[in-house]
């Protein structure tokens, strides 16, 4: 993740170049699922936004169906089970 | 860490007693993977995270007959900018904080945004595994 901060941004007056946009549009290119299909092609930024969008909404559905699943497991789960299992992924990260 | 920050949430969450309905228990879950996300350490600096937190604070208080919506401007507006109107309007309410943002800022933070997120899912995906095996 790219913390350089480009010069033309401290200024109000100054523009954001078209290239310094292109490059976030290309990073946000590289992040979506099909990524690695479509290295090569270029894809239109609208395209790419409309895209990260669909995605964004697909992973907080993820996260809200997790979060059901993870409370199903923990309803029908022993506290000492849950425990171990928590410390277990803890120690697969 | 995010992995941390989450796993000790749901651990508490685990332990209550006397165990919370499902629905409450799906909310406070769901809190909790948000949570973790904007306290992350790579994302606690970005207006998002800032954006997320507010609004997760917000929803925490009961009790309230009359919830007061107050929008609070987490980031300084956009001053008139002619050659450079507000862009990607959907992708703006997709991102917390998204509104305030100019356009180049709001990409920077979509990329870490979606990061995050993909962190905290496989995180939750991770240890849905854990507690089958």
């Amino acid at each position: 993740m790219s913390s350089r901060r480009s010069h033309s941004r401290h200024s109000n007056a100054s523009r954001i170049t078209e290239e310094e946009i292109n490059e976030l549009v290309s990073k946000l290119q590289m992040m979506l699922p099909d990524a690695p299909i479509r290295r090569n092609s270029r894809v239109s930024a609208r395209k790419v936004l409309q895209e990260t969008c669909s995605y964004i909404r697909s992973l907080h559905q993820e996260v809200d169906d997790l979060s059901e699943k993870l409370s199903e497991l923990l309803a029908s789960t022993d506290t000492d089970s849950a425990e171990a299992a928590i410390l277990r992924s803890l120690l697969m990260q | 860490m995010q992995a941390l920050h989450f796993l000790q949430a749901l651990a508490r969450i685990a332990r209550a007693a006397p165990k919370p309905a499902h629905s409450a228990r799906t909310r406070q879950i769901r809190h909790a993977a948000y949570a973790s996300m904007a306290h992350s350490s790579r994302s606690s600096r970005r207006t998002w995270s800032r954006a997320l937190l507010h609004r997760l604070r917000q929803r925490q208080r009961p009790g309230r007959l009359l919830t007061v919506r107050r929008r609070v401007r987490i980031v300084t507006p956009i001053t008139s900018r002619p050659e450079e109107p507000a862009r990607a309007e959907t992708l703006r309410q997709l991102v917390p904080g998204g509104r305030g943002m100019e356009y180049c800022n709001l990409l920077e933070e979509t990329a870490d945004y979606v990061q995050c997120l993909r962190a905290q899912v496989q995180l939750m995906q991770t240890l849905l595994d854990a507690f089958s095996s």
